[in-house]
């Protein structure tokens, strides 16, 4: 059984061809990391799986439903995945708490109540329950992301994208974000990380996938693409990050 | 000088500035409101409606922009009943401070709206909020908060603008002032009088936004933002 089914995607942005047929299935629980070089067509991948870049061909599924930014409503692309940023992205004048329950009030119309309940849930899942009435530029960047993590969890989604969510953070902040995602992990989220995270890929990933040129080069589990790559370009990176 | 100043000969017209400051303040009161809410939908449309929809707003920015005010004023009072559309001088005061004020706040608001960061519009949409939604509930503060000084300035102008109401015999504190000198001759006091009036309302008016901005963008005291 698979939850994301990607098939022959193909995207460009003018004459750059980003992505050039990319085939990927991840399974309901399954932990994936995406890693390679920047401009190997990763985030791109990404920001297709939900919409935030159309893709130019092949199919996109994700538990069942076709994505098709054009005949769907921004409420049904939604629905099953939720993204988490780089750059945070809180909205700056809502509280913490507020973040957390705009969409769901908003979009889903689901009554203040339990929005905060949920909202509530969430941020404890998070460990950033007791800013509940802060404002995100009272927060460090950390604590943001966490906040961001919680806010995508709220709309309760069958898979979290995470687009290199420790890459604006101090070096002392990456962890606690980090312990966010595997905790969501042990309990089962469908994650797809896009990461620079070696040791993370490492440790919490069921599966890598090495990104080169637009194609999937490589994939498989960590310790083995790690330990033994096949590919003289996976070597290479490897050698360059680590 | 020779000039002798008589302030007492104002007094027995308190009755008639006092009318005149009504006048001025709700004129002013509601346009501003009614203004920025029709600046908020202009701004949004300007963006996302149809493009006949945005050419005609374009026009009717750029028209209320580039012409005084008091031609503005006058075609709606004394032009529009030419094609049968005949308004009290009060509603037309109404109906041309509003114009005025949605055509400039809708430009200034523009440059508001545009400095929004592309990521704020993006967790919006992966949270699944139309363009509408994410405008109403993820654009629209910031972008009033980042532009709120030019905001508040052009609300200041629109109050002093309403003085040109009176040419077309709204009874406003400028009309009050000229009924007055009308009457006892004494145009210095009168003018001193009602200036010392529209420079108290201006001061006052700039110290009201400061107080209702700080307590509406609280959210920037944490710094960024």
């Amino acid at each position: 059984m698979t939850l994301v089914c990607v098939k022959d995607l193909h995207k460009s942005f003018g004459d750059l061809e980003v992505l050039k047929g990319v085939d990927l299935d991840v399974a309901p629980g399954e932990v994936v990391a995406i890693i390679g070089r920047s401009g190997s067509g990763k985030s791109t991948l990404l920001r297709c799986l939900n919409q935030l870049e159309q893709h130019d061909g092949g199919d996109i599924e994700i538990a069942g439903q076709r994505l098709d930014a054009d005949a769907m409503a921004p409420s049904d692309l939604s629905r099953n995945v939720g993204m988490v940023f780089q750059s945070f992205n809180l909205f700056p004048h809502k509280t913490v708490g507020e973040n957390v329950m705009l969409a769901p009030v908003v979009v889903r119309g689901v009554d203040k109540l339990e929005a905060a309940r949920v909202a509530r849930e969430v941020l404890d899942k998070v460990g950033m329950l007791e800013k509940f009435d802060a404002y995100p530029a009272q927060l460090s960047g950390g604590q943001q992301q966490r906040v961001a993590i919680a806010r995508a969890l709220a709309m309760k989604p069958k898979v979290l994208l995470c687009d290199e969510v420790t890459s604006a953070l101090d070096p002392e902040l990456v962890g606690e974000v980090l312990r966010v995602l595997e905790a969501l992990a042990e309990e089962g989220m469908t994650l797809i990380l896009v990461t620079h995270e070696m040791k993370f890929a490492h440790d919490v990933a069921d599966r890598v996938v090495f990104m080169h040129h637009g194609r999937i080069h490589e994939q498989g589990d960590p310790k083995t693409l790690f330990n033994h790559p096949s590919t003289p370009e996976l070597k290479q990176f490897i050698s360059a990050v680590l | 000088m020779g000039l002798t100043l008589d302030f007492l000969a104002l007094s027995p017209y308190a009755g008639e500035l006092a009318r005149g400051l009504v006048t001025t303040v709700v004129l002013t009161v509601v346009t501003t409101l009614s203004g920025l809410m029709l600046a908020i939908v202009v701004a949004y449309l300007k963006v996302h409606a149809a493009t006949w929809v945005r050419r005609i707003l374009g026009g009717y920015v750029e028209l209320t922009r580039n012409t005084p005010f008091i031609v503005q004023l006058f075609f709606i009072f004394f032009g529009l009943p030419a094609f049968g559309i005949k308004i009290d001088a009060i509603t037309a005061a109404f109906l041309a401070m509003t114009l005025n004020l949605a055509a400039y706040t809708a430009e200034i608001l523009r440059a508001g709206i545009e400095a929004t960061g592309r990521g704020q519009l993006e967790a919006a949409r992966t949270l699944g909020m139309s363009k509408l939604q994410s405008y109403r509930h993820v654009v629209l503060v910031p972008a009033f908060a980042r532009i709120y000084p030019a905001l508040t300035s052009q609300c200041i102008i629109v109050m002093l603008g309403s003085a040109v109401v009176s040419q077309i015999s709204v009874f406003d504190l400028t009309f009050a002032a000229n009924f007055i000198q009308s009457r006892n001759f004494r145009s210095f006091e009168a003018y001193l009088l009602v200036t010392l009036v529209y420079l108290l309302l201006a001061v006052g008016m700039r110290q009201l936004f400061l107080l209702v901005g700080r307590r509406l963008f609280a959210f920037r005291q944490g710094g960024l933002a």
